[in-house]
């Protein structure tokens, strides 16, 4: 367990260094920032000026030891816009991004695994194609497009919601909806499949053929198998709980993550842009973690292997 | 002696193709039967029609009776207290048939559970001594082992104290050793036989071993393309096999004694279900082919007691057999 989860987080470190070296780099070669925020017009001796505070006028690979260096000391520096602590810019940000993701995620599990687990029972039914047509049409649909959509209904037309700001919590529904369509349907397909599969297995005709009335067999013997493949994709949800309302928050004007994010980039505001992919690529590894520590709770198989590879070795 | 399970004209069809065209089969309360045929045939496909075990495409029509109660159509309840409980059946891959994420001592459990209605510490009791009547070594512990921890063998066993968790009056074993090494294919041969001596249920053993059947069982049907060919006590089906195809069985297994011989095969390959010819389905493989034999599916014509084959020249045999004695 031990050596398992050593070298996990081992490999979750080796994620997140690549992501910061990747960020740095790309931000880098992407435009120059001090020509960007001070304004095509500005003097050639502000330009210089703005290098110098900032610290971009030395070689790129010192800029980057010094980068990395201030990161191990948990300085993620500051905006180069206005000067705040990137850190803080971004934590202001983090509630409004959860108050959207977090109920989405609720709609993508709560909907998203009953309906797969609806189609995959009544396989080949009317009802499985209609969950089915729902969800290829949940998930092939971009997110931008569906919530134009539903801004075009419940809000030009019909004049239910607002169709943007952060006022209210009726501002935040059709937001939600938007985001937790999209997941949900992916949900819906994987656990389908998962189901089918496990349905599918011996083991659940020895079930059956010992007595057990089929509801069990669904709950107890078929569902925790199906969990495993479906626990992926959860998780993966989780991981992307700050950085995947960056579309919708735009099209929502939603003061979260996503917007700031957006703004960051166009602006090359390189602190405040490393700083969100640094905790995109911390909150995406430890739901992995969490995923991979799940795996072994649910899946006794797997539990096992690094005691028997000792066994052999 | 009225049967135990009477099976009785149980067809199933898959997508419109036959897959068992009439099958009459009684199964005596005690008694061991062998069912023998090559992959296809319906062996497997008869026992899982009659517990209803078949995915919802499959049609089935007939009746399987089990004293008298109508098993086909009857609600799930009903069938759910017969599964497990006065039928049970174990299967070719143990390893696959065993749920890998529960405990092998739960999965017994569930079955007491379901069937004899014992809860915690005596159904954990009740499922060791299981254990050490399937012959399980070191029981007490390995009820906390997972499927994955075991050998074919070994959750073989497991498959079979689950099996014996609902005393069931029959045991319906399909390929019980297929999957497994032969020399643990005998073992659980002779746990079989012993289980049935001790409990005193009834045996259903599915096998495409002639050899591994002729050891276990009182009476042996022979099926092909979905339909009983030949049935017999075993001594008399090895002494006078008289469907044509069970003599092909019969002289494709190696002697053990004597010069060594090539092995006859049998000719061609079992007819697809959607081309089943009108006649006898055997008749195209058959060196005793006539005109007549493609003109309509042959009867069971009976020949001695126990013993019938589905053959238009069965009759005509024994009778000329008869003439050449007398």
């Amino acid at each position: 367990m031990i050596r398992f989860l050593g070298s996990r987080l081992l490999r979750a470190a080796i994620t997140i260094v690549m992501v910061v070296t990747f960020a740095f780099v790309v931000l880098r070669l992407s435009g120059d920032p001090a020509q960007i925020i001070m304004g095509a017009d500005a003097p050639p001796e502000a330009v210089d000026a703005f290098r110098a505070a900032w610290g971009l006028d030395r070689p790129v690979w010192i800029q980057y030891f010094h980068y990395f260096g201030a990161i191990l000391q948990g300085d993620l520096g500051r905006s180069m816009r206005d000067g705040r602590d990137a850190i803080v810019l971004v934590a202001e940000r983090i509630p409004a991004t959860l108050a959207l993701t977090l109920p989405a995620l609720a709609i993508k599990v709560g909907l998203g695994i009953p309906a797969g687990i609806t189609a995959a029972l009544h396989r080949n039914s009317f009802i499985d194609r209609a969950v089915m047509m729902l969800a290829v049409a949940g998930f092939t649909v971009p997110s931008f497009v569906l919530g134009l959509l539903l801004v075009l209904v419940f809000a030009v037309q019909l004049g239910w919601l607002p169709s943007g700001g952060q006022d209210s919590w009726r501002h935040a529904i059709l937001p939600i909806i938007t985001l937790g369509i999209g997941g949900a349907a992916v949900l819906a397909r994987f656990t389908r499949s998962a189901m089918l599969e496990v349905l599918g297995q011996p083991y659940i005709r020895t079930a059956s053929a010992k007595g057990v009335p089929w509801r069990a067999v669904v709950w107890g013997h078929a569902l925790p198998n199906a969990a495993i493949p479906t626990v992926t994709i959860v998780g993966f949800m989780v991981g992307s709980l700050i950085a995947g309302a960056v579309v919708v928050e735009s099209v929502f004007s939603w003061p979260g993550v996503g917007r700031l994010l957006v703004v960051a980039v166009a602006n090359r505001d390189l602190a405040v842009v490393q700083c969100i992919l640094l905790l995109v690529a911390m909150t995406m590894v430890t739901s992995n973690l969490i995923v991979d520590l799940l795996y072994g709770l649910l899946d006794p198989r797997l539990r096992n292997q690094p005691k028997r590879a000792a066994g052999i070795a | 002696m009225s049967a135990l399970v009477s099976l009785r004209n149980l067809r199933v069809s898959f997508d419109g193709q036959a897959a068992l065209r009439g099958i009459d089969l009684d199964v005596a309360a005690g008694e061991a039967v062998g069912l023998v045929g090559e992959s296809g045939c319906g062996k497997s496909v008869t026992w899982l029609a009659a517990l209803g075990l078949l995915p919802g495409k499959a049609r089935v029509t007939g009746s399987a009776t089990l004293q008298g109660q109508e098993l086909l159509g009857t609600a799930p309840a009903t069938l759910d207290r017969v599964r497990g409980g006065r039928i049970a059946m174990i299967f070719q891959d143990p390893a696959s048939s065993l749920n890998p994420v529960i405990r092998i001592g739960r999965q017994v459990e569930e079955a007491l559970r379901l069937h004899r209605g014992m809860r915690g510490a005596a159904a954990r009791a009740e499922a060791k001594r299981l254990f050490d009547q399937v012959g399980i070594p070191d029981a007490a512990r390995r009820l906390d082992a997972w499927p994955h921890e075991l050998s074919g063998g070994q959750n073989q066993r497991v498959m079979i104290a689950i099996a014996l968790a609902g005393r069931p009056e029959l045991l319906v074993a399909d390929e019980p050793t297929t999957a497994l090494d032969v020399t643990i294919q005998a073992q659980i041969l002779t746990l079989l036989q012993d289980l049935r001596r001790d409990t005193g249920m009834a045996l259903v053993l599915i096998s495409h071993d002639l050899g591994v059947v002729a050891d276990s069982c009182d009476r042996v049907c022979v099926m092909y393309a979905g339909r009983i060919v030949e049935q017999a006590p075993v001594a008399r089906l090895f002494a006078a096999p008289t469907h044509p195809y069970t003599r092909g069985l019969l002289g494709a297994l190696p002697p053990l004694d004597g010069p060594r011989r090539r092995l006859a095969a049998i000719g061609g390959s079992v007819p697809e279900p959607w081309a089943m010819p009108r006649g006898c389905a055997f008749a195209p493989r058959c060196a005793e082919r006539s005109p007549a034999c493609d003109l309509a599916v042959p009867d069971a014509v009976h020949l001695a007691s126990g013993h019938q084959a589905a053959c238009i020249r069965a009759t005509a045999m024994d009778l000329l057999k008869e003439t050449v004695a007398a």
